[in-house]
């Protein structure tokens, strides 16, 4: 069974299509790249991923089950969206760290306000808080900042700022986690101790979908590369495929521009 | 000769300022919450509303405090022949605090209104994305954020506030404005000295100091993070 499939979707604002029948599926512990020019939807397709955008149309299945349907009327109680949204984790181009907390707080602070819903919250409190912790710790500790916990975002450069937010990410066991461009805010200098903790989570199979404009990167890392075009998936498959041999026009394209700009 | 009126004096000028400091405290207790309702109003989604909010909050905004104070205070009796403040001191002091908290909510609302709107949108997504609900990324996340935000200019208007009470003079309130210039029309035995009402200055000055000394303290302590 896939652990994802996406069937048609379709998302407009106002009376632009943003997104045109979107169908893909992807399995437990595969990585997915998606590329495309910019303006192409694939920050939308995220978004409705993470039910931060409804879709119009279409359904999203998490291990076979539909956690999104626009054929059912129902309207789906908050509560339900908060339970369905764990599924997926998203990291954010711009980090989006909370400010007033440290690194560790960070990580934490998620886990700790999931924890008080828990029936054995009130009882054990103290065992629970400190297995957070440890968690956090750990996560932090893999993505090499054991010695930046206790500092807060403004006093961490972009590249520790990101790979704390995806420790935070990481800390919900989402089924799939999702990247929107997460070195494009960076210096050039820092991508790479991003991308080689996003490599490190590819290689202990963490199932992932990295939207991203790292070409070589999607190239090396990604089992599938997803090519957007205007709103709707012009080619998908094995990268080495996609990148060496596109069997589309537009793609070759995209491409070669890339190509040339980026020598 | 000031130094025989001294005794008389500072009495007289103590009392005026205990009816400032009332003024004031009356004031922000009433103010502070019900800025927070106007600028709630101020961003509904109930259009109608909105604008009626947005619309009031520009007239108090644009006109004259002096003027607002004359109005509240004359308007009921004079035009309504229905005089709802009462007479004497209570009176005064009852109007005075009903023109300045509307006043002054205007003015919160509108600083509190910026501080909402200057939390990022990430910060609400992120915590979404990572299964929050609303009342938890209110409390845990933005309001913190909130209030650094709304310190600095609330400090200024605070202490503007603190200056701004003694326009209540103008309908003839007790505070120390009017305390000092009895001294000028004669009081107590002292007719014709200018000095007392030139020493009201120190109170204020004392009463802004302190606060400015607190406010900065807050400050400071909010500084941990950007
Ligand atoms: N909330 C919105 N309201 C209206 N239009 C929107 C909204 N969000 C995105 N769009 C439009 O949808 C289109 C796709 O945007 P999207 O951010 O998904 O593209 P993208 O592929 O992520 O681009 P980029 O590479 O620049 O990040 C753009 O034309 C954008 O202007
Ligand atoms: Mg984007």
């Amino acid at each position: 069974m896939h652990i994802l499939e996406v069937e048609n979707v379709c998302k407009s604002f106002g009376t632009t299509r943003i997104l045109k029948n979107i169908s893909f599926s992807m399995d437990k512990g595969e990585t997915l790249s998606i590329i495309g020019s910019s303006g192409s939807g694939k920050t939308t397709l995220l978004r409705c991923l993470n039910f931060l955008e409804h879709p119009d149309q279409g359904r999203i299945l998490v291990n076979g089950n539909a956690i999104f349907d626009a054929s059912e009327n129902r309207k789906k109680t908050d509560a339900e969206i908060r339970k369905d949204r764990l599924h997926f984790g998203l990291v954010f181009q711009s980090f989006n760290l909370f400010p007033q907390y440290t690194a560790l707080q960070n990580v934490m602070l998620a886990m700790e306000l999931l924890a008080r819903e828990r029936s054995d919250y009130k009882a054990d409190k103290k065992r629970i808080h400190q297995e957070i912790e440890e968690h956090a710790v750990s996560l932090l500790a893999d993505m090499g900042l054991s010695d930046r916990m206790q500092n807060y975002p403004h006093q961490l450069s972009g590249g520790q700022c990101q790979r704390v937010a995806i420790a935070r990410a990481l800390a919900l066991e989402p089924d799939i986690l999702c990247f929107d461009e997460p070195t494009s805010a960076l210096d050039p200098e820092l991508t790479g101790e991003v991308l080689r903790v996003i490599r490190s989570l590819a290689e202990k199979d963490t199932t992932m979908i990295i939207v991203t404009h790292e070409m070589a990167f999607a190239r090396d890392v990604a089992d599938t590369v997803i090519f957007m075009d205007d709103g709707a998936i012009l080619e998908q498959g094995d990268p080495q495929k996609v990148f060496s041999n596109p069997s589309e026009e537009r793609t070759r394209q995209f491409l070669t521009r890339f190509r040339d700009q980026s020598v | 000769m000031v130094l025989e009126q001294l005794p008389i004096v500072i009495p007289a000028l103590n009392v005026g300022f205990i009816q400032t400091l009332k003024l004031f405290l009356v004031t922000l207790l009433g103010a502070v919450p019900l800025g927070l309702l106007i600028c709630l109003g101020s961003m509904s989604r109930f259009r109608v509303l909105k604008s009626i909010v947005r619309f009031f909050v520009w007239i108090i905004r644009g006109s004259p405090l002096m003027i607002q104070l004359l109005i509240i205070y004359y308007f009921p009796g004079l035009v309504w022949h229905n005089p709802i403040w009462g007479g004497g001191e209570t009176g005064r002091f009852s109007a005075a605090a009903a023109a300045f908290i509307i006043n002054y909510a205007c003015y919160f609302s509108e600083i509190y209104r910026g501080g909402i709107q200057s939390i990022p949108v990430g910060q609400e997504e992120a915590g979404l994305v990572l299964g929050m609900k609303k009342s938890q990324i209110f409390f845990k996340v933005k309001l913190l954020q909130m209030i650094k935000a709304i310190v600095p200019p609330m400090s200024n208007e605070i202490i503007t506030l603190v200056k701004d009470t003694s326009l209540s003079r103008i309908i003839a309130l007790q505070e120390i404005i009017w305390a000092g210039q009895a001294f000028m029309k004669g009081s107590q035995g002292i007719s014709g000295a200018i000095w007392p009402l030139f020493f009201t200055a120190v109170y204020y000055l004392i009463c802004n100091g302190i606060l400015t000394l607190l406010l900065s303290k807050l400050e400071k302590r909010l500084s941990f993070f950007q």
